[in-house]
């Protein structure tokens, strides 16, 4: 066990604990939250099996994006699937491979071809498209800068310098074990997975501080998850209930 | 005519989008609401005068918009999940006629975020440099009374977002947040206040509505010699009808509103409107305040419970239908004392399009055979609420419709019409002089639509169902060489076509029952 082994294990418990618990206490806020009035943008479902079928065209295929700018999709939607595949194919190393894992390796591995592609794409708009370069704020450019670093050093690790899989696997599968950073001789020490594991516990940090929310916060968008049934049925919420138990007009007149 | 340019239009029936251009439509924004207007709507008014602000308005400020992220989840998310990918940067009418940056959905709503990351995110606090954060000052604050008021709430960018962040929301938010500092805007305000007041956006007493109303009856009598009744106040008719005022005197309004009353007529169906609710357009909704907003829609319930009616339909209204459609229920219901075989509330147009259906309407198309029309979506109606019992169903009806009275009816392109319909640019508390500017130059979008059908397929007129548009296209579309006259409403065409069969409405003038006086 070495040095590093021990930082990079505090570093990825820490992150995984961040990433775990700050998104959860994000979601906690948005679940909390009223949603006073029924605001789907129509033509909206008028079940709540329709509201399902809607979410799951927006979170799949990005049906609103495909409507509104069809290079910006494109860019958007290889990114975000390539990204699924690396990540499946990077389950190897937490669990044990079964045959659709197997199956799934190779798309996974050259998925991150198409996923540097993708955010590439993304970046460049940033630069080249005036509206989307005022737009821009610094985090929004280092947050591509981030992806493109962890997906272009995975792809050295791929394609160029292997690293030793076994150790790795054995360094994580020691961490989710609560078990020592892996029992023979700890994570490899070269640099390259070192760089990608870093970049990868900074993106798990800034997470659920950042707009990356954006991947359980669409969930909760109202003008996509309300079904459209304001004149059937009655929808309060509950400080609004509270004004109209008590027969006030203003929320500062509610007795306490 | 007007010391800015107006855009010119090519009839390609699309716009370029422009290259951004920063500050174009800086300006100190709309007239600000004196103090008096801001007691009667129960916002802070311990300020000196219009344009000034209250005591530590900063704190203020910051308390509200905390007290609105935590009351709205809309606000709460749309702040947090913006990944600024400019999906809506080229959506929004106000930004194709500007090319003002702010004027982007996104740099719209980033006037906001930016504050809400300084004070309420860690990012914000502890590197605002980095995520685009700042501090609230004075000239944050102004900015956000320029260009939150350049904003109609009309939801196209919605429509766009991959998120469903609607601007409309944000833009809500933060004229509350105005109106809680001494920044209120004058019109929406003052409109308000005539609402508390009087009944309706106009002011309009009750005496000059049954002026008015009795001038309408004798007008439609030398018309067609036929007494058609236009009542107001009267109990136990079976519909309360609720329209905008506009519709009492305003042109084109007035034609659709003697339309309603011919359906009603021909129909027989017994029917009121009334002095306390004779205003279906509720401004609580622009300025962001669920509070105000409820106080108006109360009025609705009062006067339905006080004329005994059974059923509620509104007319030729697109933010007072969306009002009424989403939230009146929510706002003002449980509506269990009408007749539950009918949705509380009903549209005009599903109301005449059911009558239509069942054949209790006598049509001659060829009346309206000089004009080839078309149709405009209103915002509110295409993209915040619906008619019908299925998803669409409000842009299918009023074409229904349209198609039933008229012959010759065509659409404007796709990417126009519909949910991605482009506003009339004077919708969400902009329809006032003091923004001439930016009204001329968002209806670009709409006009150059409209030219495209006017020069390729004959279009003489537009059809619209909601008074803001009917009053800004009618005031802002002759700017782009278009007559006043081209703006029709969809019920004055059904007025134009129907052909009254009954001599005499059924509901009996109460005079009548009282006995005779002269």
């Amino acid at each position: 066990m070495t040095f590093v082994s021990i930082l990079y294990g505090l570093l990825f418990w820490a992150a995984t604990l961040i990433l775990i618990g700050g998104v959860a206490m994000k979601i906690r806020q948005y679940w909390n939250t009223p949603a006073p009035l029924k605001i789907p943008t129509t033509p909206a479902p008028v079940t709540q099996g329709g509201v399902v079928w809607r979410m799951f065209r927006e979170v799949v295929f990005f049906q609103s994006l495909f409507r509104s700018n069809k290079t910006l999709w494109l860019f958007a939607f290889l990114f975000h699937i390539s990204l699924w595949l690396v990540l499946i194919r990077h389950t190897r190393y937490f669990m044990e491979m079964g045959a659709v894992l197997t199956f799934l390796q190779p798309f996974g591995k050259y998925a991150g071809f198409t996923m540097v592609l993708g955010l590439a794409g993304l970046w460049a708009r940033r630069f080249l498209v005036d509206r989307v370069r005022y737009i821009s704020a610094p985090s929004d450019h280092l947050m591509l800068a981030l992806l493109i670093a962890i997906g272009g050093s995975g792809l050295l690790m791929t394609f160029v310098t292997h690293t030793d899989v076994t150790q790795v696997k054995a360094f994580f599968g020691g961490l989710l074990t609560f078990g020592f950073f892996g029992d023979a001789g700890g994570l490899p020490a070269d640099p390259i997975v070192l760089v990608h594991l870093l970049l990868v516990a900074l993106l798990m940090i800034i997470f659920p501080i950042s707009k990356l929310m954006h991947a359980p916060g669409i969930f909760f968008s109202p003008t996509r998850n309300q079904v459209d049934n304001p004149r059937e049925k009655r929808h309060v919420s509950g400080w609004a209930l509270e004004l109209e138990r008590q027969g006030k007009n203003y929320l500062d007149e509610l007795k306490k | 005519m007007a010391d800015y340019e107006v855009p010119k239009l090519t009839g390609e029936g699309y716009c370029e989008i422009p290259a951004v251009r920063e500050g174009v439509m800086e300006s100190k924004g709309p007239f600000i609401a004196k103090p008096d207007f801001q007691k009667a709507l129960h916002f802070p008014n311990d300020f000196d005068a219009a344009g000034s602000l209250v005591p530590n308005w900063k704190e203020r400020a910051l308390d509200k918009m905390a007290d609105l992220k935590g009351r709205y989840r809309s606000l709460q998310v749309f702040l947090d999940i913006c990944v600024k990918c400019g999906a809506c940067t080229d959506k929004c009418h106000y930004f194709i006629g500007t090319s003002d940056a702010k004027n982007m959905p996104v740099a719209r709503q980033d006037l906001l975020r930016k504050v809400y990351r300084r004070y309420f995110t860690f990012a914000g606090k502890y590197f605002p440099k980095l995520v685009g954060a700042t501090d609230l000052t004075e000239e944050v604050l102004a900015d956000w009374y320029n260009y939150y008021h350049q904003c109609s709430q009309c939801r196209r960018c919605s429509v766009f977002c991959p998120y469903g962040i609607d601007t409309a929301e944000i833009s809500m938010a933060a004229r509350e947040i105005l109106d809680h500092v001494g920044y209120g805007q004058k019109y929406c305000n003052e409109i308000i206040g005539k609402v508390f007041k009087i009944g309706n956006n106009l002011g309009l007493p009750g005496p000059a509505l049954f002026d008015t109303v009795e001038g309408l009856e004798e007008d439609v009598e030398m018309d067609t010699g036929i007494k058609v009744r236009f009542p107001l106040d009267e109990d136990g008719a079976e519909v309360l009808l609720v329209t905008p005022s506009a519709d009492f005197f305003a042109e084109p309004h007035i034609d659709g509103l003697i339309g309603y009353a011919k359906v009603f007529h021909e129909t027989g169906v017994t029917w009121t409107m009334s002095t306390i609710a004779s205003e279906a357009g509720n401004f609580g909704m622009f300025i962001g305040s669920y509070e105000t907003m409820r106080r108006v829609s109360l009025r609705v319930r009062e006067a339905a419970i006080k004329h005994k009616v059974k059923r509620i339909v509104f007319g030729e209204c697109g933010h007072a239908w969306r009002v009424a459609y989403s939230f009146l229920n929510t706002l003002a219901g449980p509506f269990d004392f009408l007749d539950q075989r009918y949705p509380v509330p009903q549209h005009i147009l599903e109301f005449t399009w059911s009558q239509i259906q069942a054949g209790n309407l006598q049509i001659d198309k060829t009346e309206n055979d000089d004009k080839v029309l078309t149709f405009h979506d209103s915002c509110n109606v295409a993209r915040g609420s619906r008619m019908g019992d299925y998803p669409g169903g409000q842009f299918d009806i009023p074409r229904h419709v349209i198609r039933a009275v008229c012959n010759n009816f065509v659409d404007m392109p796709a990417d126009t019409i519909h949910d991605a319909t482009f506003c009339c640019g004077g919708g969400g508390g902009l329809l006032t002089d003091d923004l001439m500017e930016i009204r001329v130059k968002g209806i670009q979008p709409r006009a150059e639509a409209l030219k495209h059908v006017t020069t390729h397929n004959g279009v003489t007129h537009m059809a619209a169902i909601c008074a803001i548009c009917k009053s800004q296209f009618t005031k802002v579309l002759p700017y782009y060489g278009f007559t006043m006259d081209q703006i029709v409403s969809v019920h004055q065409l059904v007025s134009n076509a129907l052909v009254l069969q009954r001599q005499v409405s059924v509901q009996a003038r109460p005079d009548d029952e009282d006995g005779d006086e002269d």
